[in-house]
């Protein structure tokens, strides 16, 4: 990385990136300011950007008809609950795929990867006729499944990209010094591949917490998760970018935080096998 | 799961000597219409008299019909009570998916309850759920605006003279529109403002024999109108608008006119969110010159119980709650009269109190006007104003809206939209089976 | 060097994922398929019978259904384009130096995190709103005529949203692949005085092949079931009805599960011409 560059050209740079960057930030800068806003002030002409008086009333009128906490911690149980199933469900099949290459192996991956092509709305009927048989409907456990299965297919794609760049003369070396099968996944394989895990994880997290027609199809109470919270503020009466605002902007702060602070784990192994 | 239920017994052994059936919780599936957020503040009140507690699942409108249907057309049992429409009732009633609303207490008086949703709640004569509150549809006008164009508007417009009306009062510098109206996709939205617009040029959607009409004269005059009044004093982008988007223009001082549902008027005379609350006019929907029928709509959002549910008894006691008349002087003694849920009961109209709110009078003279049998002037098969109530009627209303609203986005012609619409209609009823 | 055994053991650890898997695809399937040949009427009954291929040739003899697809591949097609052009040049961009490279890449990831939801709800009301939205606002301050976003332009404002929430993943993977190059080989070009285009499409692209076929492949899985943005903005009109959404007409505002089921059927078979397609290429890619 030994290239160098002129002040005036990093300068430009700079500028241009976060030109660019501001950009493609603003519309939720543009909704955090909003719910922050009188309802008069969030429209009017020309558009307030800072000079306004700062409000927290629109967060206390949804959290007021809306108890945010219990859909916040439906949320992260089932996209929690989900991504940890899938990973453990994944692990054992991608490393048995990166270790233990067949013909058919790559078959079996792109066969994976085309599970997730069947229209959700195609077969909400049969699922639901099949949550009521099972008792499944509104309970989380049954997002969790569901979920899961949804994203099994990228969690298993990713981890084996990651654990195909693991060079395999390790885990021989490992096998010569004696080391049992679950050894060596548990000590040599699991901290070389903590990077990629770490960025699967995190990945399947947003994905799971962003899903939202099974997790508003399949709820009513006890399981419903923030996207049958948001699913109440999309048409109030009457004047409602603050509110709609304020409501959108708790939906996405937790995951948009998470994000944010383990960016560096997610960008580092969110590579899906695309850099050799 | 364990905790919770630990936590309710625990709660019930504490309260053992108050409320035994605290244990009780219904489901409420509820539309996010600020009437029934009133109701979910008042929710206490409800459970302190009873000692069942009230779990609330709020959701948008759309969202609401697809979450019930499917719960209730798969015996979901995710409800105890589900807030639906006058368009579902009868048919899910028919369906024996409802329970029906008999043996209610004295004190309630179902017979209070207005004739006209009655009946439009009922099938066969039998009460399937009771309106939480009633609409019809009628001018809402500004005083000012139209005193300023030299105009005096009638008890009972015409189209031709809204439409000049409309153009008298629009000033595009001002951002002032003569008229707003919906013209949003949806079968509830747009699909019934045409409906009933349409209904008032003297066009049905079906012949006596169940076959579209969208190829005969009185469709293309109505939508032809509508267009032209639309784009010479109507807003931008109105395809898009629906009864919020409109409500929202008009509590900002954007429209002249604005013709939609009579529970709105209470919204825009709101002080708290309208710029322009003391200065509303009300009058009668309008008809076009030499029709006898005029464009008023009938609807109510009702609270219904869904067949199956093991609490049946106590969602018939939150029902008889929320769509009492002890509940409509609650909301009276906090909130004012004029924010009561309206067209309802016959008593709250004979209610002095309620006679002084200044659009009491024309929102019932408006619903007791509206007809479900007769909804406009040629006989029709089917019951409803401004949908048919056949469970085809929603999926085809909606697609047929969809053509319509590409004709005020400008994408399609008058001519080119009735085709489809014709051709989509007919072959939806064949598959029907009609 | 796998000996029968490891083979052994390897299939025994791909077995739940395999089972379960094969479990989430043939379970829904096959109640689809069983749908797909009844006429199945639930305001009207139910369960009125068999009708066998009756409602495969209804649902493609509907005149819905070639728009439906055409919105369908328009969509699809429209982000990829954006997405992955865009998305090259701001994965250049970003590895370029600069001061507050960390921040820049936050803020440029952001939309991700969105659910499709609510930023459908946001740029709709408060972007695209034609009276009070901000492009509304924008377009007055330049003296010009607003537009009315979603119903004028209801493609281009869909696949705007979609875009803007799938750019940071394909600038990410992009990015990836673009640190990864080797730096010497691109001063060498430079050194050799390749013009800047010169070095991009000898260099640069052909570097990138692997990374640009894996974003088309994960986006195009997401993309062709995509739903929310739809139902949220313009609920299928101005030709927006991809054949998603007119599947859920067909099941949810119709009420016709048979129909619904047949076009499911339809929407699989689809999904899969365009996944053999791709897998072609990525196959190739992959590969290599």
């Amino acid at each position: 990385m030994a290239r160098t560059v002129t002040t005036r050209r990093k300068t430009l740079n700079t500028a241009f990136a976060w030109a660019v960057g501001l950009l493609i930030f603003f519309p939720i800068l543009w909704t955090i300011l909003t719910s922050f806003k009188t309802e008069a002030q969030a429209i009017a002409s020309p558009p307030i950007f800072l000079n306004f008086d700062w409000t927290l009333e629109n967060y206390a009128i949804v959290q007021e008809r809306s108890d945010y906490m219990r859909f916040l911690w439906n949320s992260v149980i089932i996209a929690g609950g989900s991504t940890i199933l899938g990973v453990i469900v994944a692990v054992p099949a991608a490393w048995a795929m990166a270790f233990v290459p067949s013909k058919r192996t790559k078959d079996i991956l792109l066969w994976m990867l085309s599970t997730k092509m069947l229209p959700a709305v195609g077969v909400l009927y049969p699922i639901y006729l099949l949550f009521i048989q099972l008792g499944l409907l509104d309970s989380r456990g049954g997002l969790v499944v569901v979920l899961m299965l949804i994203n099994l297919p990228i969690i298993v794609w990713m981890l084996y990209t990651y654990f195909r760049e693991i060079p395999g003369e390790i885990l021989e070396a490992a096998r010569m010094d004696g080391a049992t099968l679950k050894e060596e996944i548990l000590y040599v394989l699991t901290p070389m591949a903590i990077p990629g895990i770490a960025s699967t994880v995190l990945l399947n997290f947003i994905l799971a917490w962003n899903e939202a027609f099974w997790t508003l199809n399949l709820t009513a109470v006890d399981a419903a998760p923030l996207t049958a919270f948001i699913a109440s503020y999309s048409s109030p009466e009457g004047l409602f970018f603050a509110k709609l605002s304020a409501a959108s902007t708790m939906a996405i702060a937790p995951i948009l935080i998470l994000g944010w602070f383990s960016q560096k784990q997610l960008v580092r192994g969110l590579t899906f096998g695309a850099v050799k | 799961m364990y905790l919770k239920n630990a936590l309710r017994a625990a709660t019930a052994l504490t309260f053992v000597a108050t409320a035994a059936a605290h244990a009780q919780t219904i489901t409420i599936a509820t539309v996010n219409n600020g009437d029934m957020i009133r109701m979910q503040g008042y929710t206490d009140n409800f459970t302190e008299a009873t000692g069942i507690d009230v779990e609330w699942v709020t959701l948008e409108e759309n969202v609401l019909r697809q979450r019930v249907t499917t719960d209730i057309t798969t015996k979901g049992g995710q409800f105890d009570i589900m807030t639906i429409g006058m368009y579902e009732t009868p048919i899910w009633g028919a369906n024996d998916w409802l329970v029906p609303l008999d043996g209610l207490s004295a004190e309630y008086d179902v017979d209070d309850i207005l004739p006209a949703m009655r009946n439009g709640l009922s099938n066969d004569g039998t009460l399937y759920a009771a309106p939480f509150y009633g609409e019809s549809s009628m001018v809402m006008y500004r005083t000012d605006l139209m005193e300023k164009a030299g105009l005096e508007m009638p008890e009972a417009p015409t189209w031709q003279f809204i439409r000049e009306a409309a153009a008298a009062m629009t000033d595009r510098d001002n951002e002032i529109n003569g008229i707003c109206l919906r013209g949003k996709a949806g079968w509830g939205e747009g699909g019934a403002f045409i409906t009933v617009t349409a209904n008032s040029f003297g066009a049905r959607w079906f012949d006596e024999d169940w076959k579209p009409q969208f190829d005969q004269p009185e469709w293309k005059d109505a939508l032809t109108f509508f267009v032209d009044m639309m784009n010479e004093s109507g807003p931008a982008g109105y395809a898009t608008n629906g009864f919020n988007e409109n409500l929202s223009l008009f509590q900002q001082g954007k429209c002249g006119m604005w013709i939609d549902a009579t529970v709105a008027a209470s919204f825009v005379t709101n002080p708290d969110d309208s710029t322009v609350a003391d200065k509303v006019g009300f009058a009668l929907a309008p008809n076009a010159e030499g029709v006898d029928k005029r464009s008023n709509w009938l609807w109510a959002w009702a609270l219904a119980i869904p067949e199956g549910t093991e609490q049946a008894d106590a969602a018939k006691q939150f029902i008889e709650w929320a769509t009492s008349k002890d509940y409509i002087e609650l909301v009276a003694e906090n909130e004012g009269w004029a924010n009561v849920p309206p067209g309802a009961r016959t008593s709250l109209y004979e209610n002095p109190d309620y006679q002084a709110v200044p659009f009491a009078k024309k929102t019932l003279e408006s619903i007791l006007s509206a007809d479900p049998n007769n909804p406009t002037v040629k006989p029709v098969p089917y019951v409803g104003i401004q949908f048919a109530a056949i469970p085809e009627f929603a999926g085809i209303a909606t697609q047929v809206s969809q053509e319509f609203s590409a004709v005020y986005a400008g994408q399609q012609s008058v001519d080119e939209a009735l085709a489809k619409a014709q051709a989509f209609t007919a072959e939806e009823m064949e598959a029907a089976g009609y | 060097m796998a000996t029968q055994h490891s083979r052994s053991v390897a299939r025994f650890m791909m077995a739940p994922a395999v089972i379960l898997l094969l479990g989430w695809m043939l379970v829904p399937l096959t109640m689809t398929l069983y749908f797909s040949f009844k006429k199945y009427l639930p305001l009207r009954g139910g369960d009125l019978g068999w009708v066998g291929f009756d409602n495969y040739v209804r649902f493609v003899s509907s005149s819905t259904f070639w728009p439906a697809v055409q919105a369908t591949l328009v969509i699809v097609g429209g982000v990829l384009a954006i997405t992955v052009v865009l998305g090259i040049l701001l994965a250049m961009l970003l590895d370029q130096p600069m001061w507050g490279q960390g921040v820049v890449r936050i803020l440029v990831i952001a939309p991700f995190f969105v659910m499709p939801t609510v930023s459908a709800l946001v740029w709709k009301n408060m972007f695209m709103d034609p009276v009070n939205g901000l492009l509304a606002h924008l377009w007055r301050f330049f003296g010009a005529e607003p537009i009315s976003w979603l119903s004028e332009a209801s493609m281009t404002s869909i696949v705007m949203i979609v875009s803007w929430q799938w750019l940071p993943f394909a600038t990410l993977i992009l990015l990836t692949a673009i640190q990864s190059l080797d730096s010497e080989q691109l001063e060498a070009a430079e050194m050799d005085g390749a013009p800047p285009l010169k070095r991009f499409y000898h260099i640069i692209l052909p570097h990138l092949g692997r990374a640009i076929t894996i974003v088309i492949l994960i986006q195009t899985i997401f993309l062709l079931s995509i739903f929310a943005e739809i139902f949220v903005t313009t609920g299928g009109a101005f030709g927006t009805r991809t054949l998603t959404y007119l599947i859920f007409q067909r099941v949810l505002e119709s009420q016709n599960v048979g129909l619904g089921s047949a076009g499911g059927v339809y929407a699989i078979i689809l999904a899969n011409i365009v996944a053999i397609f791709l897998m072609r290429i990525v196959g190739k890619n992959l590969d290599a």
